[in-house]
């Protein structure tokens, strides 16, 4: 039982680690592609460790294992967002058909 | 880049990047690591502090001229622990034969020597790497 949920973390895992690296492959400009790594990243990963977490280890690795979890869940949306807003103040030319919000449209960064 | 999701995710997350890489440099015997990995992951929470903060921010927690004091005391605390090897009659870098007590296996303070220029490295390195970007910035 116990090892069919680590085997349907570990999948779901690796799911969302292969869909955010064909939407970097295959999504036309860098606000798409920001879009899809960034949940490979929140969720491929943080579900590899919480089925390497649950996986029978001693409590000090377990922490550990946390710890590296709430690292990445406050570091990585973070990076995609000063990511993100350094393109859009650079200027970085967006897809056709992009609809922007009224409010979002004046660039003062 | 004046950025506040930036700035409050920095100012909380500094202290833990620093204490990672000190838990680094310290477990340099022990485990993966020592003090070249432990210095850059210190030399990049410093940075990422000066990003999100500017210079000004990392000259008033730190000064200038402590910086490139660092990065040569650094090195200096390095040779001056491989000459002790020389001061006491043994080959330079010399551990236990120089009579640095080597404690046991796997606790903390053991392995005399290698302890002590682990911290040193961590040092140079630390100091190298934040010196290395505020040079760059400055440049700008």
């Amino acid at each position: 039982m116990m090892s069919l949920l680590i085997a349907l973390l570990l999948g779901s895992g690796l799911f969302f680690s292969f869909a955010g690296t064909v939407g970097l492959l295959r999504l036309p400009d860098v606000y798409c592609r920001l879009h899809a790594t960034t949940k490979c990243d929140t969720l491929g990963a943080g579900l590899v460790l919480l089925a390497v977490m649950i996986s029978g280890r001693p409590l000090s690795q377990i922490v550990k294992l946390l710890l590296i979890l709430i690292f990445i869940w406050v570091a990585n949306p973070t990076a995609a967002h000063i990511l993100a807003r350094a393109a859009y103040s650079a200027g970085t030319p967006q897809v056709a058909n992009t609809s922007l919000l009224k409010e979002d449209t004046p660039c003062s960064l | 880049m004046n950025d506040l999701i930036l700035k409050e995710v920095a100012r909380f997350l500094f202290p833990f990047i620093e204490l990672y890489g000190f838990y680094i440099v310290f477990h340099g015997h022990l485990s993966p690591g020592g003090g070249f990995a432990g210095g850059v992951v210190c030399g990049a929470g410093f940075i990422l502090y000066t990003l999100a903060h500017g210079h000004k921010a990392l000259y008033s927690l730190l000064p200038r001229h402590i910086w490139t004091f660092c990065e040569s005391a650094g090195l200096a605390f390095f040779i001056f622990l491989g000459l002790v090897g020389i001061f006491v009659g043994r080959e330079f870098l010399a551990n236990s034969s120089a009579g640095f007590p080597l404690g046991r296996t796997g606790e903390l303070f053991s392995s005399g020597l290698v302890f002590l220029l682990n911290l040193a490295i961590g040092l140079k390195v630390a100091s190298t790497v934040t010196t290395l970007f505020l040079n760059l910035e400055e440049e700008d």
